[in-house]
């Protein structure tokens, strides 16, 4: 009895492993896209001024942790952006599912925010799968390798407190950026948090596909 | 049994009152993953800004009801913010008729508390954590009312 509760848990331990991380881990290549700005424009990281990397953020409209981070995502497009890493948000929301991250609504909240970066809409939902994103806000620091290519250095949260700014203490994305801007692994390179899951039409029946698989 | 009865009494004369909830850090929850007898806690993790969590609700609301006379405990840690208690969690529970015991988690640094709930946890909710002294079952995503009651059962 007791074994097959360990084996049990071993799979279930397992298996929650592989379901919270699906897509790219750090080291990995990371694709390029192409998605509708707010600008009214589509754009791709390639089309970016002169860069040594990407500070890409699947955040949202709605999400209570995506507007606790808004005005520090602004400053630190504001500090890293002239260091080669400028901040590229995309909204990974279904519309239909949560209408208040429609396309309208970003233009609205860029505008009345002063977005300084892309605000990308992923409207086919088909590039936030590809990184691995699980909710809002979840960042994906990219570092350019030698031949170019976009490499994945650290994935997770920007600081230890979605709720006040000013009681940061840990700042996991910035340690990263200056970690790789100076050449280093960033450490620790993949943090957690507590965040909006990203909303999808299907999210019901794949969900039950996970209920089934868990049983057996 | 008698102390039962009087509860319920008195709970059914308190309706109108407001539920309280416990607000604590993780320090302060983190004895709650780790009592060692042989009832089989229950805690999942959820807000009500989380679609799916309040989707998965009466899945948990029904074993409540269904696993009574057994050592079940149930329990909901809310991971809302604190300012929207008062405007958001409570009328909620107050509006589904919310029975199990809810606690409201305010640990802002996920990163460091996440993986002592459960190693594999991505900190996405809706999750379940299933434990006693028989063993621990974790589960991130929607859970439906079977896959609830196999763990439950196993832990029994």
């Amino acid at each position: 009895m007791i074994k097959n509760i360990l084996s049990l848990s071993a799979f279930i331990f397992l298996f929650s492993m592989i379901q919270a991380q699906p897509g790219y881990k750090v080291g990995d290549k990371a694709k390029d896209f192409r998605l509708l700005n707010v600008d009214g424009k589509y754009y791709s990281l390639k089309d970016l001024p002169e860069h040594k990397g990407v500070i890409l953020i699947f955040t949202c409209n709605h999400c209570p942790y995506s507007i606790a981070y808004e005005d520090r995502i602004i400053d630190l497009h504001k500090k890293y952006a002239p260091k080669g890493f400028p901040v590229v948000a995309i909204n990974p929301n279904d519309s239909i599912v949560q209408p208040q991250d429609s396309y309208s609504a970003m233009k609205v909240r860029a505008s009345e925010k002063g977005f300084p970066f892309l605000y990308l809409l992923d409207d086919k939902q088909k590039v936030y799968p590809v990184y691995g994103a699980t909710r809002t806000p979840h960042v994906y620091l990219l570092s350019k390798d030698k031949k170019g290519a976009y490499r994945v250095a650290y994935i997770g949260v920007i600081d230890d407190n979605y709720k006040d700014a000013a009681a940061v203490q840990v700042r996991y994305l910035e340690n990263a950026l200056e970690a790789v801007m100076q050449g280093r692994v960033a450490d620790p390179s993949t943090t957690r948090a507590i965040g909006c899951t990203i909303k999808t039409q299907t999210a019901g029946k794949a969900k039950g596909k996970e209920n089934k698989k868990s049983k057996g | 049994m008698m102390l039962g009865a009087l509860l319920m009494v008195n709970a059914q004369t308190m309706q109108e009152a407001d539920p309280v909830i416990e607000i604590v850090d993780f320090d302060t929850f983190e004895p709650y993953l780790q009592i060692q007898d042989d009832t089989v806690r229950v805690l999942n993790f959820w807000a009500t800004w989380c679609i799916p969590c309040v989707k998965e609700l009466p899945v948990f609301l029904e074993a409540h009801e269904m696993f009574q006379e057994r050592p079940v405990k149930i329990s909901l840690i809310n991971l809302d913010f604190p300012n929207h208690l008062e405007t958001r969690v409570i009328p909620f529970i107050k509006a589904r008729n919310i029975k199990p015991e809810v606690v409201m988690l305010d640990d802002p640094d996920g990163n460091r508390w996440i993986p002592k709930v459960d190693q594999g946890w991505s900190g996405a909710i809706p999750a379940t954590l299933v434990y006693s002294n028989k063993g621990r079952l974790f589960r991130e995503g929607m859970i439906d009312e079977k896959v609830l009651h196999d763990m439950i059962r196993k832990l029994l």
